[in-house]
């Protein structure tokens, strides 16, 4: 295995963001951000890979639009992905493992307010069983939240906490779109939206872009005295069908994590973890699920209850999690991932201070 | 004035799906008003039944008829329902255990409020009167509700469908409203448009002039800033005559769509051109823009209705052959 850092980060959180589906204008100063931080120009990046979906702006081959941001003269080695940017990373990594290449520029764009989201990612699902009845995200997301409560996993209180904790949290973190935190009394006092789940239990519509850039051992070292080398990295899916995967886990989360600690040793020393939870119950599933320490510190940015943008929410979690590392507040620290209803499929990188090889 | 222009847009289309011989026999059993589940390796009963054995991996064959009664597993309550949900007005999406299934199925419950569902509550499938084999054949009630609820009660297993063809495909519906907003860039060419002007914009590294702009020089990757009038005469560099007739069409074929290079950018602008034999249309060709009535105008390229001859001598080709 090669020894791959993440490098560069630079993100765009906006509530309606007024500009075009293809998000080329919002990508531009996304791509100059992580050049400033690198050094690097366009003909150091080996390969790029980005993460989004046509349904989302309702137009199609918006990734290729999106491609004019980079100015492609020479022509880049490129590739996409129908997924959050977080798996374009991981085919980013991999392209840098073959050897092939040793940087890579990896974004995700979104705009989620041109249509009515959690009516778009009803497409998701079964199109024989379910999308017809379009069960919107925030729907299941409430079925998974109830039989949690019912079965006395954690209670009202506890996702309670989990938001006020974020946008307690998301009050520094200039990108994101919700913030200020309360209390737990006072939270539960609001109204239902989607019983049982508050409209705060939901992360906000978010339009938004990422961008990452990962680089190979030397690569890596000339851009950061301290590269968030991956030490770990993994996903798996579960079965799309709600009814045949027990909702008060996610087991395809405990799998990726498993994988990604097993190769990072274990998970319980982690500093740092920021988990993709769009819901505040899924936090308190995914905690469970990677067997965190009680004493690990979880989405200092607020998390995706601050501002998720779609197609790089989970993206935007890895960044977070590197920048801990970069600025030595943390020696190892997590960035999750999660994407298809009501954590189908996740995906769990691990960071680290010190590369294998170090 | 907003930055941007924007504009709702509909995306719509059909998905025609075949079903194969589980779902096929699931939605076979819903179009006779019956619960189709089957056995898993593992010896539960779920439905919908899965294609494969989650387990084994081996295709599913073990069919199992079930009642349409059971109980709510979970529930939540949609409060602003969305357009294509089964009601249009708030009710209960749930997870429903059909009695002898050992998995949920998620569907609609109707129900008028929130404390009128919990967990544990009976419910029983009211069956719609058309049934076409889809699983929004039917939803569920209060089984207290049986018989007094306005819906229609079909029997379980009526045999009056049982002799028709098992359902072998099915077709779903997909539409999307979207509200589209033009880039900052494309929104000053279509206002450009509305005062009959045609705005370009120059890259400020290659100097390219782009038309219609666009957020980013695709060769350089930076913002193309400086806006550059262009002519509405120009020079034909390709084109293609158009003689299949298709859904939307507006002009009977054959007729002529062509790139069109304006006077003064780098970057051809599609358009039709007309007022000409299609069989004379060629490279090099001059072409100005025949512009529809000024009250006509709007913030759309429909204003220039299409590209007709100026009657001048051809291009030279060495004056457009770096832009084809």
């Amino acid at each position: 295995m090669r020894d791959v850092a993440v490098v560069g980060f630079a993100q765009r959180q906006l509530q309606d963001y007024d500009g075009s589906p293809q998000c080329a204008e919002m990508l531009v100063p996304l791509f100059a951000d992580c050049y400033e931080q690198t050094g690097w120009t366009k003909k150091d990046i080996g390969f790029w890979c980005s993460g989004s979906s046509d349904y989302l702006a309702g137009r199609s081959f918006s990734f290729v639009s999106a491609i004019d941001a980079i100015g492609v003269l020479p022509p880049v080695n490129e590739s996409h992905v129908e997924m959050d940017a977080a798996w374009a990373l991981y085919e980013a990594w991999l392209k840098i493992q073959t050897g092939e290449v040793d940087t890579a520029l990896v974004f995700g764009f979104g705009k989620a307010s041109a249509g009515v989201l959690r009516r778009t990612l009803a497409l998701q699902l079964d199109p024989y069983t379910m999308t017809p009845l379009w069960p919107d995200t925030v729907s299941i997301a409430a079925l998974q939240a109830r039989l949690g409560l019912d079965a006395g996993l954690w209670d009202e209180a506890a996702m309670a906490e989990v938001v006020n904790r974020s946008l307690t949290d998301a009050e520094k973190n200039e990108f994101a779109v919700r913030s200020g935190g309360s209390s737990v009394e006072e939270l539960l006092k609001r109204p239902m939206f989607a019983d049982p789940l508050r409209k705060h239990d939901a992360a906000p519509v978010t339009d938004g872009a990422a961008a990452i850039v990962l680089a190979a051992g030397d690569r890596a070292r000339e851009v950061r005295d301290r590269p968030a080398w991956i030490t770990g990295l993994s996903h798996f899916t579960d079965g799309l069908h709600l009814g045949t995967r027990d909702l008060t886990r996610s087991a395809s989360a405990g799998r990726a994590g498993a994988a990604a600690g097993a190769s990072a040793g274990g998970l319980t020393d982690v500093e740092v973890a920021e988990l993709h939870a769009p819901f505040s119950h899924q936090e308190l599933i995914l905690r469970a699920e990677l067997g965190l320490g009680t004493d690990a510190r979880i989405n200092p940015s607020g998390g995706a209850l601050g501002g998720n943008p779609m197609f790089t929410g989970g993206g935007i979690r890895i960044g977070e999690a590197a920048r801990r590392i970069w600025d030595g507040s943390a020696d190892k620290t997590l960035g999750h991932a999660t994407s298809g209803p009501a954590l189908q499929q996740n995906l769990v990188c691990v960071m680290s201070s010190e590369g294998a090889s170090n | 004035m907003s930055r941007t222009l924007s504009a709702p847009v509909t995306v719509a289309f059909d998905y025609t799906r075949s079903v194969g011989p589980v779902l096929g026999r699931f939605l076979t059993g819903l179009r006779d008003a019956t619960f189709v589940g089957a056995r898993t390796s593992d010896g539960r009963v779920v439905v919908p039944p899965p294609e494969f054995d989650p387990v084994s991996h081996r295709p599913t064959t073990d069919f199992v008829d079930l009642p349409d009664t059971g109980t709510v597993s979970s529930w939540t309550w949609v409060s602003e329902p969305v357009a294509g949900q089964p009601f249009d007005r708030p009710f209960a999406f749930a997870l429903v255990t059909l009695d002898g299934a050992d998995a949920p199925i998620l569907h609609a419950v109707d129900v008028s409020a929130p404390d009128q569902i919990t967990t544990g509550m009976r419910v029983r499938a009211r069956w719609a009167a058309e049934r076409t084999g889809l699983i929004t054949d039917v939803v569920f009630e209060p089984a207290d509700a049986a018989g007094t609820a306005a819906g229609t009660d079909a029997e379980p297993g009526a045999a009056a469908a049982s002799s028709a063809d098992p359902v072998s495909g099915i077709v779903t519906p997909v539409s999307l409203d979207y509200t589209y907003a033009a880039s900052p860039e494309e929104s000053a060419f279509f206002r450009g448009l509305a005062q009959g002007r045609i705005v370009g914009q120059r890259c400020p590294s290659c100097q390219k002039v782009y038309v219609p702009p666009r957020p980013a020089c695709p060769t350089d990757g930076v913002p193309t800033v400086e806006e550059v009038e262009l002519s509405d005469t120009g020079t034909v560099t390709t084109f293609c005559i158009v003689n299949v007739p298709f859904m939307g069409q507006k002009i009977k074929p054959p007729y002529v769509s062509a790139y069109i290079l304006l006077d003064g950018a780098d970057i051809a602008l599609q358009h039709l051109i007309l007022d000409i034999p299609v069989d004379e249309v060629r490279m090099g060709l001059r072409v100005k823009a025949a512009w529809k009535p000024r009250e006509e105008w709007g913030t759309t390229i429909e204003n220039i209705s299409h590209f007709a001859p100026t009657g001048d001598p051809d291009a030279d080709y060495d004056t457009y052959k770096h832009h084809l």
